[in-house]
């Protein structure tokens, strides 16, 4: 009787034919889930500021504030960045791993530029008294750039550590995998940099 | 070596079909090409009809609207590669899901905070007050 329950128990809880999966197979999907996540994050932040980017509390609005030229500037850089990743893909998938590299190292670069302009722009706001204390509006859209500023910065370290393990350990499955979430990651960013230089910048000028 | 080489082999080979698999979801040299002229031009355009003001600003506003979401599009498309087949669907599932829960998130939050606005304004209380005294 025990023994016919103990077959009877493997034969209900280990299948004889395991579904096989390759190791790292449902990553490309996870990360996709986490994204569109970080996506929500993003829609309640832009719900934020749409609520409180008029409120101005008697102090500069964005008409006062806003360099279009700079943010323009910017803008170029992140869709710079964008293509050249891309290229970084391109040579990823031909196996070429010097030039992977070398396009990586000039994303890089894009993205630093991007993240300067936007630290340059923020020293600029603060120090003309503009601080995120200042008003709902500004709080509401130190936040929303900052956290998008953030999410590239923490792109630029990802990048970087990727580089090194590239650079160490060649174009091997687990790094070509690495490579892909993070193209997910940074072309999503380009993404919500749309929304935030139409809805945030240019919306605001219109005002 | 046979050894080796065949450990080599196993991983190569992996990545040699995972390489082909993904040719069309990573896109092409032209493809990123595409995409990129049609974003920068999709950039372009707004920030032109924001700083020359040709146009009324409700009509920019709209037009400017129309361009992100016409640039998203594309960037969905030539950058990130979306199309329904990705991971057997799910990936064009979850996208729609989180679509769906931002519309309802922004276009609920803007509405009830708008309106919470309009109708709320302490003036109206007062005039409640008197109405009642």
């Amino acid at each position: 009787m025990s023994a016919q329950m103990a077959e009877y128990d493997r034969d209900l809880f280990h299948p004889e034919e395991e579904p096989h999966h390759a190791e790292g197979s449902s990553t490309m999907l996870g990360f996709w889930i986490y994204l569109m996540s970080d996506c929500l994050i993003f829609a309640m932040l832009f719900a934020t500021y749409g609520v409180l980017g008029t409120s101005y509390a008697g102090g500069p609005g964005p008409k006062e504030l806003f360099e279009l030229p700079l943010v323009a500037l910017n803008t170029s850089m992140l869709l710079f960045s964008s293509i050249t990743y891309g290229f970084a893909m391109l040579n990823m998938t031909e196996g070429k791993q010097r030039a992977t590299l070398v396009w990586l190292g000039v994303t890089g670069l894009f993205g630093a530029a991007f993240l300067g302009i936007e630290l340059y722009e923020f020293y600029h706001l603060i120090h003309e008294g503009a601080t995120p204390q200042s008003s709902a509006f500004l709080s509401s859209f130190f936040t929303l750039v900052g956290t998008h500023g953030l999410h590239v910065t923490f792109g630029i370290i990802w990048l970087v550590t990727l580089m090194v393990q590239v650079a160490r350990k060649g174009l091997i499955t687990a790094n070509r995998r690495r490579l892909m979430c993070l193209s997910l990651f940074w072309h999503f960013l380009d993404v919500i940099w749309i929304g935030v230089f139409t809805f945030v910048y240019l919306m605001g000028m219109l005002r | 070596m046979s050894a080796t080489s065949h450990g080599y082999d196993h991983p190569e080979h992996a990545a040699q079909d995972h390489a082909h698999d993904d040719e069309e979801s990573h896109g092409s040299r032209k493809g990123y090409w595409i995409g990129f002229a049609l974003s920068a031009v999709l950039t372009a355009i707004p920030f032109w009809l924001v700083m020359t003001n040709p146009l009324s600003a409700q009509t920019t506003a709209l037009i400017i609207m129309a361009f992100a979401a016409a640039q998203i599009i594309v960037h969905m498309i030539f950058f990130l590669h979306m199309n329904r087949r990705a991971e057997g669907g799910w990936s064009m599932m979850a996208l729609l899901f989180t679509i769906v829960i931002v519309g309802i998130s922004l276009a609920g939050s803007l509405w009830v905070m708008y309106h919470m606005n309009a109708n709320m304004m302490p003036a109206m209380n007062m005039q409640d007050m008197g109405g009642m005294g």
